[in-house]
């Protein structure tokens, strides 16, 4: 038994910080690749991810296709690089919007308190009743078709908590001494809203929008799962998923497999960026729990 | 107890109504035409009389709060509409359906906290162990896979490649009668996958609850008093640790319902949430509205759970407060 207690403290001291720095670098390299692999690899490398070639169809994963074929013969690594591009942006613009809408909401609500605070409150309460997949889904189904009405499902069931937090953020900065000794000291409205509430805010909605971008990420790809997500020549890591169903029940895994690694591994290193960012603004709240 | 539940169901009145013309009101704002919806191909040879004629009959022509308060008063009298999809009363494609999803969602619901519980305590044994290591990493990438494409991996490795387990459905084609066996055997792969994609939030919730417990003092008391690990871990930790685990099963009903959507649409069930999904590629739209309504109830009500078992596990918390 006293061994296991020797490995407990050692495990609470070195080895788990040291963990947590190899995570978050790695982290940081995968959130880089993923950027520079989505920015610099359609405009450089210059095939066409559409091309078609019958002859190589559903080839399994070879040197020259290291994600192997899918079912009209294009190469999967290039299919699955633009995929990720197109879900990223969808991801990152509705993670902005959203994080836009919560803000407001959140600081309307706190900088008005009250009547409207409590009616704004309600409401987010009850918009958090409905599951955000089946709302999105709702949504999409009546806009269709297209890509905004994917980015505006996406966005518009993402901003409750953001609005939540901000809320909070902004309720305890406002009972801080420094906020009452600007007012006291004669600053408007508009000074202390941005000089002395805005910086306090800012991080926590940041956190809350890059939390949100593999939330978006994992939305858009099950609306367009369902075939209720972006048209086919927008190809996202969804509609890619969809489309490899066919070879799939025929056999061939790695046209399914790939786009879902593409969506699982963005995620994890956002997730692990974020965690780290988090105990960075809020060291009190040290938890294991980022996602 | 009954004073919770009372004013819970209250609260809810407010917010079906409120969600319920919300729908309304994006559906009044979208560029959806019920009546082209309902006309399909007819609609683009009709007349402008006859549309106008079929407008007034399905009472589009009404402004948005009527026709909202036309559905809300025929819903309270158990009309919920027709389904232009499944050419069914709403009412009998949710009564019909209902069930399997159930079925479906408790199955897996209930493997996710058996199986949540343990790889939990397991982790929470050892933190930074190479197990707690295993059990975490495997709970967050779980965590961040779509359940549909597990759903297909599952249906690959096990039905295609092994050939252990049936894809879909609810029965064999083959077979005409729906038989307990035929059911149990094609629930194994769809509530498998559900269970997977809402296991990582129990290893992670209860691995922080029962190591943070590990630490208390309790914990140390009965140590300090010789009892066995075994009897520490399963009687002092896991349970004080399981407490704020408990409070939020309830409060994830809104995951088990996306994960059903997803789940149901891979494995073709036939419940709700696929038909859900049906209902929005063919813009059914008395179906959606009525499937939005149902499952916001249904949060309502895991709420309320997660209200009562709370005060049933934790006899310092009142019920009116």
């Amino acid at each position: 038994m006293a061994d296991t207690k020797d490995l407990v403290w050692r495990a609470k001291g070195g080895v788990r910080r040291s963990t947590r720095a190899w995570r978050v670098r790695t982290s940081a390299v995968l959130v880089a690749a993923v950027v520079l692999a989505v920015l610099v690899v359609p405009p450089l490398v210059n095939l066409d991810e559409q091309a078609v070639d019958l002859g190589m169809k559903l080839h399994p994963p070879s040197l020259s296709h290291p994600f192997g074929t899918d079912d009209v013969g294009r190469d999967l690594l290039l299919r699955c690089v633009y995929g990720l591009r197109v879900s990223l942006l969808v991801g990152v613009v509705a993670a902005v919007v959203a994080t836009v809408i919560g803000t407001a909401v959140g600081a309307l609500a706190a900088a008005s308190g009250g009547w409207v605070d409590r009616i704004v409150m309600r409401l987010v309460d009850v918009f958090s009743s409905v599951p955000h997949l089946l709302l999105g889904i709702f949504i999409v189904a009546m806009f269709r078709p297209g890509v905004w009405p994917v980015v505006v499902s996406v966005a518009l069931t993402h901003w409750l908590s953001t609005a939540r937090i901000v809320r909070a953020e902004v309720l305890s900065l406002r009972s801080r001494p420094y906020v009452d000794a600007a007012i006291s000291g004669g600053a408007s409205r508009l000074r202390v809203a941005v000089r002395h509430l805005l910086p306090g805010v800012l991080p926590q909605a940041g956190l809350a929008a890059v939390l949100m971008v593999p939330h978006a990420i994992w939305h858009e790809s099950a609306l367009s799962f369902l075939g209720l997500g972006l048209p086919t020549h927008q190809a996202s890591l969804g509609t890619l998923v969809q489309s490899a169903r066919g070879s799939l029940l025929a056999g061939d895994w790695w046209p399914t497999l790939f786009p879902g690694v593409f969506i699982i591994v963005p995620t994890l290193a956002i997730a692990g960026l974020a965690g780290a960012w988090r105990e960075r603004i809020n060291p009190r709240r040290r938890s294991e729990l980022m996602l | 107890m009954a004073r919770l539940a009372g004013r819970r169901a209250l609260f809810a009145v407010p917010v079906l109504l409120v969600v319920t013309f919300g729908v309304f009101a994006i559906a009044a704002a979208s560029p959806f035409d019920p009546v082209k919806a309902y006309a399909g191909t007819a609609g683009l040879t009709a007349s402008q009389e006859n549309l106008d004629q079929l407008r007034a009959n399905l009472g589009v022509d009404k402004p948005l709060a009527a026709r909202w308060w036309d559905w809300l008063t025929s819903a309270l009298t158990g009309d919920l509409g027709d389904s232009s999809v499944l050419r069914q009363p709403v009412a009998d494609v949710i009564g019909e359906r209902v069930g399997w999803s159930v079925l479906l969602a408790a199955t897996a619901f209930l493997v996710a906290i058996l199986l949540g519980t343990t790889l939990g305590v397991l982790a929470a044994r050892r933190p930074g162990g190479w197990l707690d290591r295993a059990v975490t990493s495997l709970a967050y990438t779980l965590e961040a896979a779509p359940p549909f494409w597990l759903g297909l991996l599952a249906v690959w490795l096990f039905a295609l490649k092994l050939g252990v387990l049936p894809s879909g459905g609810l029965t064999d084609t083959a077979s005409s009668t729906v038989t307990a066996g035929q059911v149990a055997s094609h629930l194994v792969l769809p509530a498998g996958v559900l269970a997977v994609s809402q296991l990582p939030w129990f290893v992670l919730y209860v691995r922080q609850g029962v190591g943070d417990a590990l630490g208390d003092d309790p914990v140390r008391g009965a140590r300090a008093r010789g009892l066995a690990e075994r009897t520490v871990l399963l009687g002092h930790a896991l349970r004080s640790g399981m407490l704020p685990v408990l409070t939020l099963i309830g409060s994830r009903v809104p995951e088990l319902i996306t994960g059903a959507l997803l789940v149901e649409t891979v494995f073709s069930w036939p419940g709700i949430a696929a038909a859900t999904v049906q209902a929005a590629t063919a813009v059914d739209f008395s179906l959606l509205a009525a499937l939005t309504a149902l499952a916001t109830a249904a949060v309502l009500l895991g709420n309320l759970v997660a209200d009562l078992l709370y005060g049933l596990a934790d006899p310092r918390v009142g019920f009116d407060g």
